[in-house]
Protein backbone atom coordinates (compact mmCIF):
# COMPACT_ATOMS: atom_id res chain seq x y z
CA UNK A 1 0.00 0.00 0.00
CA UNK A 2 1.08 3.31 -0.58
CA UNK A 3 1.88 5.57 2.30
CA UNK A 4 1.88 8.88 1.46
CA UNK A 5 -0.29 11.66 3.37
CA UNK A 6 -1.98 15.02 2.19
CA UNK A 7 -1.74 18.07 4.12
CA UNK A 8 -5.55 18.77 3.89
CA UNK A 9 -6.76 16.00 5.84
CA UNK A 10 -5.94 14.56 9.47
CA UNK A 11 -3.84 11.66 9.03
CA UNK A 12 -6.72 9.17 10.34
CA UNK A 13 -9.35 9.72 7.64
CA UNK A 14 -6.53 8.84 4.81
CA UNK A 15 -5.82 5.67 6.91
CA UNK A 16 -9.50 5.07 6.76
CA UNK A 17 -9.73 5.81 3.22
CA UNK A 18 -7.14 3.48 2.05
CA UNK A 19 -7.84 0.76 3.51
CA UNK A 20 -11.12 0.78 2.65
CA UNK A 21 -10.17 0.67 -1.05
CA UNK A 22 -8.26 -1.96 -0.51
CA UNK A 23 -10.95 -3.86 1.12
CA UNK A 24 -13.27 -2.37 -2.19
CA UNK A 25 -10.50 -3.26 -4.84
CA UNK A 26 -10.36 -6.85 -3.48
CA UNK A 27 -6.67 -6.01 -2.21
CA UNK A 28 -7.78 -7.10 1.12
CA UNK A 29 -9.86 -10.17 0.82
CA UNK A 30 -12.89 -10.62 2.48
CA UNK A 31 -12.28 -12.50 5.77
CA UNK A 32 -8.66 -12.11 5.54
CA UNK A 33 -7.10 -11.08 9.17
CA UNK A 34 -5.34 -7.82 9.31
CA UNK A 35 -2.19 -7.18 11.13
CA UNK A 36 -1.86 -6.03 14.37
CA UNK A 37 -2.30 -2.04 15.05
CA UNK A 38 1.31 -1.77 15.91
CA UNK A 39 2.63 -3.59 12.99
CA UNK A 40 0.47 -1.24 10.62
CA UNK A 41 1.03 1.42 12.07
CA UNK A 42 4.87 0.70 11.65
CA UNK A 43 4.32 -0.03 8.14
CA UNK A 44 2.66 3.34 7.46
CA UNK A 45 5.42 5.42 9.74
CA UNK A 46 1.85 6.66 11.86
CA UNK A 47 1.50 6.72 15.50
CA UNK A 48 -0.55 3.28 16.79
CA UNK A 49 -2.92 5.46 18.43
CA UNK A 50 -3.78 6.91 14.91
CA UNK A 51 -3.58 4.19 13.32
CA UNK A 52 -6.18 2.22 16.10
CA UNK A 53 -9.02 5.51 15.56
CA UNK A 54 -9.01 4.58 11.74
CA UNK A 55 -9.54 0.98 12.19
CA UNK A 56 -11.94 2.07 14.75
CA UNK A 57 -13.62 4.18 11.82
CA UNK A 58 -13.44 0.87 9.59
CA UNK A 59 -15.21 -0.72 12.05
CA UNK A 60 -18.16 1.55 12.68
CA UNK A 61 -18.70 1.56 8.90
CA UNK A 62 -18.99 -2.31 9.20
CA UNK A 63 -16.13 -2.87 6.90
CA UNK A 64 -13.92 -4.25 9.30
CA UNK A 65 -14.91 -6.79 12.35
CA UNK A 66 -12.90 -7.41 15.62
CA UNK A 67 -12.97 -11.00 17.36
CA UNK A 68 -11.61 -10.42 20.48
CA UNK A 69 -8.66 -12.92 20.78
CA UNK A 70 -8.08 -13.38 17.39
CA UNK A 71 -7.93 -9.73 16.26
CA UNK A 72 -9.08 -7.76 12.96
CA UNK A 73 -10.77 -9.26 10.19
CA UNK A 74 -12.07 -7.88 6.84
CA UNK A 75 -16.54 -8.44 6.35
CA UNK A 76 -17.43 -11.08 4.88
CA UNK A 77 -20.71 -9.64 4.15
CA UNK A 78 -20.57 -8.70 0.27
CA UNK A 79 -23.45 -6.33 0.27
CA UNK A 80 -21.42 -4.17 2.73
CA UNK A 81 -18.49 -3.68 0.57
CA UNK A 82 -21.03 -3.56 -2.04
CA UNK A 83 -22.60 -0.64 -0.55
CA UNK A 84 -19.16 1.05 0.32
CA UNK A 85 -17.79 0.67 -3.27
CA UNK A 86 -20.77 2.13 -4.70
CA UNK A 87 -20.50 5.27 -2.14
CA UNK A 88 -17.14 5.64 -2.88
CA UNK A 89 -17.67 5.64 -6.92
CA UNK A 90 -20.50 8.13 -6.24
CA UNK A 91 -18.38 10.58 -4.61
CA UNK A 92 -15.90 10.54 -7.13
CA UNK A 93 -18.30 10.80 -10.07
CA UNK A 94 -19.38 13.80 -8.02
CA UNK A 95 -15.66 15.46 -7.53
CA UNK A 96 -15.26 14.53 -10.97
CA UNK A 97 -18.67 16.60 -12.31
CA UNK A 98 -17.11 19.41 -9.90
CA UNK A 99 -14.07 19.75 -11.65
CA UNK A 100 -15.31 19.80 -14.93
CA UNK A 101 -17.63 22.02 -14.12
CA UNK A 102 -15.63 24.65 -13.05
CA UNK A 103 -13.84 24.31 -16.83
CA UNK A 104 -16.74 25.15 -17.95
CA UNK A 105 -18.11 21.93 -19.15
CA UNK A 106 -22.04 21.24 -18.47
CA UNK A 107 -23.93 17.49 -18.29
CA UNK A 108 -24.38 17.09 -22.13
CA UNK A 109 -20.86 18.21 -23.18
CA UNK A 110 -19.25 15.80 -20.30
CA UNK A 111 -20.94 12.82 -21.55
CA UNK A 112 -20.06 13.22 -25.42
CA UNK A 113 -16.57 13.21 -24.13
CA UNK A 114 -17.02 10.81 -22.08
CA UNK A 115 -18.12 8.42 -25.40
CA UNK A 116 -15.51 9.82 -27.27
CA UNK A 117 -12.83 8.10 -24.61
CA UNK B 1 -3.26 10.80 36.08
CA UNK B 2 -1.48 13.62 33.74
CA UNK B 3 2.52 12.07 33.29
CA UNK B 4 3.78 15.17 33.75
CA UNK B 5 2.06 18.47 34.58
CA UNK B 6 3.20 22.00 34.88
CA UNK B 7 1.14 24.84 36.35
CA UNK B 8 2.94 28.83 36.11
CA UNK B 9 6.20 27.33 35.67
CA UNK B 10 8.74 30.21 34.95
CA UNK B 11 12.07 29.94 34.59
CA UNK B 12 14.55 33.03 34.40
CA UNK B 13 17.80 32.95 33.71
CA UNK B 14 19.04 36.83 35.21
CA UNK B 15 16.51 38.95 33.55
CA UNK B 16 15.99 36.53 30.43
CA UNK B 17 12.75 35.04 31.16
CA UNK B 18 12.92 31.49 29.56
CA UNK B 19 9.76 29.98 30.46
CA UNK B 20 7.09 32.27 31.51
CA UNK B 21 3.61 31.04 33.18
CA UNK B 22 3.71 27.60 31.08
CA UNK B 23 1.05 25.51 32.22
CA UNK B 24 0.76 22.04 30.34
CA UNK B 25 -0.30 18.32 30.75
CA UNK B 26 0.99 15.57 29.22
CA UNK B 27 -1.60 11.92 29.30
CA UNK B 28 -0.65 8.86 29.37
CA UNK B 29 -0.08 6.81 25.66
CA UNK B 30 0.58 10.15 23.87
CA UNK B 31 3.46 10.74 21.33
CA UNK B 32 3.84 14.45 22.04
CA UNK B 33 5.67 16.87 20.12
CA UNK B 34 7.56 20.19 21.45
CA UNK B 35 7.57 22.47 19.04
CA UNK B 36 8.70 26.10 18.50
CA UNK B 37 11.94 28.21 16.84
CA UNK B 38 15.16 27.71 18.57
CA UNK B 39 15.41 30.01 22.04
CA UNK B 40 11.74 29.53 22.69
CA UNK B 41 12.01 27.54 25.99
CA UNK B 42 12.38 24.02 24.49
CA UNK B 43 15.56 22.59 26.30
CA UNK B 44 14.84 24.57 29.29
CA UNK B 45 11.47 22.75 29.96
CA UNK B 46 12.85 19.73 28.96
CA UNK B 47 15.72 20.15 31.56
CA UNK B 48 13.32 20.99 34.62
CA UNK B 49 11.08 17.80 34.10
CA UNK B 50 14.73 15.99 34.50
CA UNK B 51 15.88 18.01 37.56
CA UNK B 52 18.53 19.74 35.65
CA UNK B 53 17.32 23.08 35.99
CA UNK B 54 15.03 24.20 39.55
CA UNK B 55 12.14 26.26 38.46
CA UNK B 56 11.72 29.97 39.71
CA UNK B 57 8.51 30.23 39.80
CA UNK B 58 5.44 27.59 39.39
CA UNK B 59 5.34 23.96 39.37
CA UNK B 60 6.31 20.89 37.37
CA UNK B 61 4.94 17.79 38.34
CA UNK B 62 5.89 14.08 37.07
CA UNK B 63 3.51 11.31 38.02
CA UNK B 64 2.62 13.73 41.29
CA UNK B 65 6.10 14.54 42.51
CA UNK B 66 8.54 17.01 41.87
CA UNK B 67 11.91 16.78 39.76
CA UNK B 68 14.24 14.41 42.28
CA UNK B 69 16.02 10.98 42.20
CA UNK B 70 12.38 8.90 42.29
CA UNK B 71 11.26 10.90 39.13
CA UNK B 72 14.30 9.96 37.56
CA UNK B 73 13.78 6.11 37.79
CA UNK B 74 10.59 7.41 35.59
CA UNK B 75 12.17 9.78 32.87
CA UNK B 76 14.15 8.36 29.89
CA UNK B 77 16.03 11.69 28.74
CA UNK B 78 18.05 11.85 25.45
CA UNK B 79 19.99 14.84 25.70
CA UNK B 80 20.40 17.50 22.10
CA UNK B 81 23.97 16.62 22.84
CA UNK B 82 26.17 13.46 22.59
CA UNK B 83 26.41 12.21 26.63
CA UNK B 84 27.86 8.85 26.30
CA UNK B 85 31.31 7.84 27.03
CA UNK B 86 33.24 7.78 23.83
CA UNK B 87 35.42 4.97 24.73
CA UNK B 88 33.10 2.76 25.43
CA UNK B 89 31.93 -0.12 23.06
CA UNK B 90 28.13 -0.85 22.58
CA UNK B 91 28.50 -3.92 25.17
CA UNK B 92 29.86 -1.33 27.59
CA UNK B 93 27.10 0.84 27.03
CA UNK B 94 24.50 -1.31 27.72
CA UNK B 95 26.62 -2.12 31.10
CA UNK B 96 26.47 1.64 31.96
CA UNK B 97 22.98 1.82 31.32
CA UNK B 98 22.07 -1.64 33.11
CA UNK B 99 24.08 -0.18 36.34
CA UNK B 100 22.33 3.24 36.30
CA UNK B 101 18.97 1.69 35.59
CA UNK B 102 16.59 -0.78 36.66
CA UNK B 103 14.29 -0.11 34.06
CA UNK B 104 16.77 -0.93 31.45
CA UNK B 105 15.71 -3.55 29.04
CA UNK B 106 19.40 -5.12 27.82
CA UNK B 107 17.39 -7.56 25.26
CA UNK B 108 15.52 -4.66 23.95
CA UNK B 109 18.65 -2.60 23.25
CA UNK B 110 20.53 -5.75 21.95
CA UNK B 111 17.74 -6.69 19.39
CA UNK B 112 17.54 -2.93 17.73
CA UNK B 113 21.37 -2.80 18.06
CA UNK B 114 22.08 -5.90 15.84
CA UNK B 115 19.02 -4.39 13.46
CA UNK B 116 20.92 -1.24 13.40
CA UNK B 117 24.15 -3.85 12.46
CA UNK B 118 26.32 -2.43 15.04
CA UNK B 119 29.17 -4.51 16.40
CA UNK B 120 28.91 -4.52 19.92
CA UNK B 121 32.73 -4.35 20.38
CA UNK B 122 33.21 -0.87 18.39
CA UNK B 123 34.01 1.79 20.22
CA UNK B 124 31.19 4.88 20.61
CA UNK B 125 33.87 7.36 18.57
CA UNK B 126 34.47 5.07 15.78
CA UNK B 127 30.91 5.07 14.83
CA UNK B 128 29.65 7.40 12.28
CA UNK B 129 27.71 10.49 13.54
CA UNK B 130 24.35 9.21 12.61
CA UNK B 131 24.80 6.11 14.04
CA UNK B 132 25.81 7.28 16.92
CA UNK B 133 22.49 9.15 17.24
CA UNK B 134 20.95 6.05 16.86
CA UNK B 135 22.90 4.35 20.08
CA UNK B 136 21.83 6.79 22.17
CA UNK B 137 18.33 6.60 21.04
CA UNK B 138 18.28 3.19 21.44
CA UNK B 139 19.85 2.96 24.76
CA UNK B 140 17.50 5.67 25.64
CA UNK B 141 14.07 3.80 24.31
CA UNK B 142 15.13 0.85 25.61
CA UNK B 143 14.06 1.70 29.41
CA UNK B 144 10.39 0.72 30.49
CA UNK B 145 10.32 4.63 31.10
CA UNK B 146 7.06 6.50 32.36
CA UNK B 147 7.86 9.45 30.51
CA UNK B 148 10.33 9.78 27.26
CA UNK B 149 11.89 13.36 26.45
CA UNK B 150 13.59 13.63 23.36
CA UNK B 151 15.26 16.65 23.03
CA UNK B 152 16.20 17.15 19.51
CA UNK B 153 16.38 13.84 18.20
CA UNK B 154 16.38 14.52 14.48
CA UNK B 155 18.40 17.57 14.40
CA UNK B 156 20.71 17.06 11.16
CA UNK B 157 20.62 13.41 10.38
CA UNK B 158 19.65 12.20 6.95
CA UNK B 159 15.98 10.85 6.11
CA UNK B 160 16.59 6.94 6.77
CA UNK B 161 18.16 7.85 10.23
CA UNK B 162 15.02 10.08 10.54
CA UNK B 163 12.95 6.73 9.17
CA UNK B 164 15.01 4.81 11.69
CA UNK B 165 14.18 7.04 14.72
CA UNK B 166 10.50 7.62 14.52
CA UNK B 167 10.65 3.79 13.20
CA UNK B 168 12.13 2.86 17.12
CA UNK B 169 9.88 5.11 19.06
CA UNK B 170 6.91 3.23 17.41
CA UNK B 171 8.05 0.31 18.13
CA UNK B 172 8.77 0.80 21.39
CA UNK B 173 4.98 2.72 22.11
CA UNK B 174 3.53 1.84 25.19
CA UNK B 175 0.22 3.01 26.12
CA UNK B 176 0.92 3.84 30.04
CA UNK B 177 4.19 5.88 28.97
CA UNK B 178 4.38 9.17 26.64
CA UNK B 179 7.05 10.47 24.79
CA UNK B 180 8.03 14.01 24.33
CA UNK B 181 9.87 15.02 21.34
CA UNK B 182 11.01 18.91 20.90
CA UNK B 183 11.91 19.77 17.71
CA UNK B 184 11.32 22.78 15.03
CA UNK B 185 11.14 20.10 12.07
CA UNK B 186 7.83 19.04 12.26
CA UNK B 187 6.98 17.93 8.80
CA UNK B 188 9.64 14.80 9.86
CA UNK B 189 7.81 13.95 12.94
CA UNK B 190 4.36 14.70 12.21
CA UNK B 191 2.79 11.53 11.52
CA UNK B 192 4.16 9.93 14.61
CA UNK B 193 2.28 12.38 16.88
CA UNK B 194 -0.43 12.14 18.38
CA UNK B 195 -0.49 16.28 20.44
CA UNK B 196 1.46 19.17 19.73
CA UNK B 197 2.43 21.84 21.97
CA UNK B 198 3.38 25.14 20.19
CA UNK B 199 5.50 27.37 22.66
CA UNK B 200 6.94 30.90 21.62
CA UNK B 201 9.61 32.71 23.50
CA UNK B 202 8.75 31.41 27.21
CA UNK B 203 4.65 30.71 26.61
CA UNK B 204 2.29 28.07 25.48
CA UNK B 205 0.68 29.48 22.25
CA UNK B 206 -1.34 26.39 21.51
CA UNK B 207 -1.92 22.63 23.08
CA UNK B 208 -4.01 20.72 20.55
CA UNK B 209 -4.19 17.06 18.73
CA UNK B 210 -2.67 16.81 15.74
CA UNK B 211 -6.25 15.78 13.94
CA UNK B 212 -7.68 18.86 15.34
CA UNK B 213 -5.56 21.21 14.02
CA UNK B 214 -5.63 19.06 10.37
CA UNK B 215 -9.64 19.01 10.56
CA UNK B 216 -9.81 22.64 11.45
CA UNK B 217 -7.21 24.33 9.20
CA UNK B 218 -7.36 22.09 6.63
CA UNK B 219 -3.51 21.90 6.70
CA UNK B 220 -0.86 19.70 8.08
CA UNK B 221 0.37 20.86 11.51
CA UNK B 222 3.63 22.15 9.29
CA UNK B 223 1.91 24.23 7.80
CA UNK B 224 -0.08 25.91 10.11
CA UNK B 225 2.68 26.21 12.37
CA UNK B 226 4.67 28.30 9.51
CA UNK B 227 1.91 30.52 9.51
CA UNK B 228 1.80 31.06 13.18
CA UNK B 229 5.14 31.92 13.54
CA UNK B 230 5.85 33.57 10.57
CA UNK B 231 8.69 36.80 11.59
Amino acid sequence: MDWTFRADQPIYAQLVEKIKQSIISGALLPGSRLAPVRELAMEAGVNPNTMQRALQELEREGLVYSQRTSGRFVTEDDRVIAMQKETLAKERVRAFLASMAELGFDLPSILSLIKEE
Amino acid sequence: MAIMECAALTKRFGAVKALDGVSLAVQPGRVVGLLGPNGSGKTTLIKLANGLLTPTGGELKIMGMKPGSETKALVSYLPDKEYLPEWMNAKQLMDFYGDFYSDFDRERAREMLARLGVDEKRRFKQLSKGTREKVQLILVMSRQAKLYLLDEPIGGVDPATRDFILDTIIRNYNPEAAVVISTHLIADVEQVLDDVIFVREGHVLLQSTVDEIRAREGKSVDQYFREVFKC
